[in-house]
């Protein structure tokens, strides 16, 4: 990445404090994302992940602290699951125009990209985990938003569903350059995905790239030391150079 | 032609159809079923402080509607459930409303027309209220769809898009106190969530969209209006029961005919 890209945060998060009550469950959390890097955070259940996430998007208000994203920053945002699914009726067809006013050329090959063209009349309630979150995920480009927030999105899948669900994301960043932001406690698979991981647990205990994490002390006291076998499962292998991220835009 | 009651009571009747039907499926995608139910009961509150202060009924059930579900709104989470709250409030409501409602003295007074409606003596005032209350949820739900499907379907969602889930639920608060004031004299406290839920979840069967779902709820609602009037004239029987029969009807109907295709 080039050095003026610091300059160019899409979100800023600084000495966050989020309290539900007068129980503090984020204190003293700062985080940067900047243009182009996929970010995941993982931490044990509780640690305050899924908070974090709402302050980003403003479901939930700082007691302390502030986080300040890009002016008009567009936001792909793909949550864990639907509520009221089954009494509420909506085809993939329908559902993919709900947030954005796209043509029916543009949601097509949305969805052809992501894999799932022929499920356009099916109900989403009929979905499988790996096809309802390629939906939620080629919903989400329609707006060819510059940050994809998604929160556990593969809660549900197995271990190789995850990484072909992961690999697509990474295919994604290639192609249209936007940031990835995700949280998720089923560590392995994720973690290998990221530029950079972030380890929370009510505050930011360490962060850095997946293998720099992996060996620091704060990470193993969390998650044990034995996870390094079950990461090579799917390992990135950083043999190519993202530097299309920057000339797509 | 409004000089004819059956006209106006088919009109009124078309009217509460056409509102509950939006709302009462809102009420049944969001499960506040029992919401609704407790809200419609509180309205007894409403309608005994008209009558003792001599205000119009309309406005009494829909302030007390209001204040009934921004009560349990703001308390609910706290040391009760939603449903315990509802409970409480609502059932309290309906009975302090009954309770005063015969110590009013000197007022002759049909409890049954509340609590079942009397459709057969709508006025042409009553006629305009109805109408207005139509249109008014029609032009708060037709403004709001969108943000109020998202909002339903995952909140976060509606805050990454920059839309405030809270305010969504206000409007839908609002509309359901409004249909259920305007609703009270056509099928009665105790059968308006009939109207809201049970078209919704007969149409539920075949809707395949939401739209699809509020224009079948609004379809069905309409014809149980119609037919279960004329089946009151018919048989004399009273006319909010039987309208509300004739959307159980549709259910059973629906729901069977839904069992027989998977098959």
């Amino acid at each position: 990445m080039r050095k003026f890209r610091t300059a160019l945060n899409l979100i800023t998060v600084e000495n966050l404090r989020v309290k539900y009550g007068s129980s503090s469950v984020l204190h003293s959390v700062c985080l940067n994302i900047k243009a182009g890097e996929i970010v995941t955070i993982v931490g044990p259940n509780g640690s305050g992940k899924t908070s974090l996430l709402k302050a980003i998007i403003g479901a939930v208000q700082p007691s302390e602290g502030y986080i300040k994203l890009k002016p008009k920053l567009k936001i792909g945002y793909i949550p864990q699951r639907l509520n009221f699914d089954k009494t509420l009726p909506i085809t993939v067809e329908r559902f993919m125009t709900l947030t954005e006013k796209a043509s029916k050329s543009t949601f097509m090959s949305a969805l052809q990209t992501a894999g799932v063209a022929e499920l356009l009349k099916n109900q989403m309630s009929s979905l499988s985990g790996g096809q309802f979150q390629r939906v939620l995920l080629a919903r989400a480009l329609l707006g060819s938003p510059e940050i994809l927030i998604l929160d556990e999105a593969t809660q549900g899948l197995d271990q190789p569903g995850s990484a072909a669900f992961y690999r697509h994301i990474e295919q994604v960043r290639h192609n249209t350059g936007c940031a990835v932001l995700m949280i998720s406690h089923d560590l392995h698979v994720v973690m290998s995905a990221s530029d950079r991981v972030v380890c929370l647990n009510g505050h930011v205990c360490c962060e850095g790239t997946p293998s720099a994490v992996i060996s620091k002390p704060e990470y193993q006291e969390l998650f044990g030391a034995g996870t390094d076998g079950a990461l090579a499962l799917y390992r990135h292998v950083h043999d190519h150079v993202h530097e299309n991220i920057n000339t797509s835009e | 032609m409004l000089d004819d009651f059956m006209t106006r009571a088919t009109l009124a009747g078309i009217g509460v159809a056409l509102t509950s039907a939006p709302l009462g499926c809102f009420v049944v995608w969001r499960r506040m079923a029992y919401f609704g139910e407790a809200t419609a009961h509180a309205a007894m509150l409403g309608v005994a402080l008209s009558l003792a202060l001599q205000i119009s009924i309309f406005g009494g059930a829909l302030l007390v509607a209001l204040i009934m579900s921004a009560v349990v709104t703001q308390l609910s989470g706290r040391n009760y459930a939603t449903d315990t709250l509802l409970g409480v409030f609502a059932h309290s409501a309906l009975a302090v409303g009954l309770v005063i409602v015969s110590l009013i003295s000197g007022v002759r007074l049909d409890l049954m027309a509340y609590l079942f409606g009397d459709i057969l003596a709508v006025s042409r005032e009553d006629l305009i209220i109805i109408w207005g209350g139509v249109a008014l949820i029609f032009a708060l739900i037709t403004w709001r769809w969108t943000p109020l499907l998202i909002t339903t379907l995952n909140e976060e969602l509606a805050y990454a898009k920059g839309l405030n889930p809270r305010r969504e639920q206000l409007i839908l608060t609002l509309s359901l106190a409004i249909t259920i004031a305007i609703s009270i004299k056509v099928v009665g406290i105790l059968l308006i969530a009939a109207m809201l839920i049970i078209p919704a979840a007969a149409a539920r069967n075949f809707a395949k969209t939401p739209e699809a779902m509020v224009t079948i709820t609004s379809i069905i609602g309409v014809c149980s209006a119609i037919v279960g009037l004329r089946g009151a004239y018919i048989f004399d029987t009273p006319a909010g029961p039987s309208i509300v029969c004739v959307t159980l009807v549709f259910f059973i109907v629906l729901s069977f005919a839904k069992a027989l295709i998977k098959q």
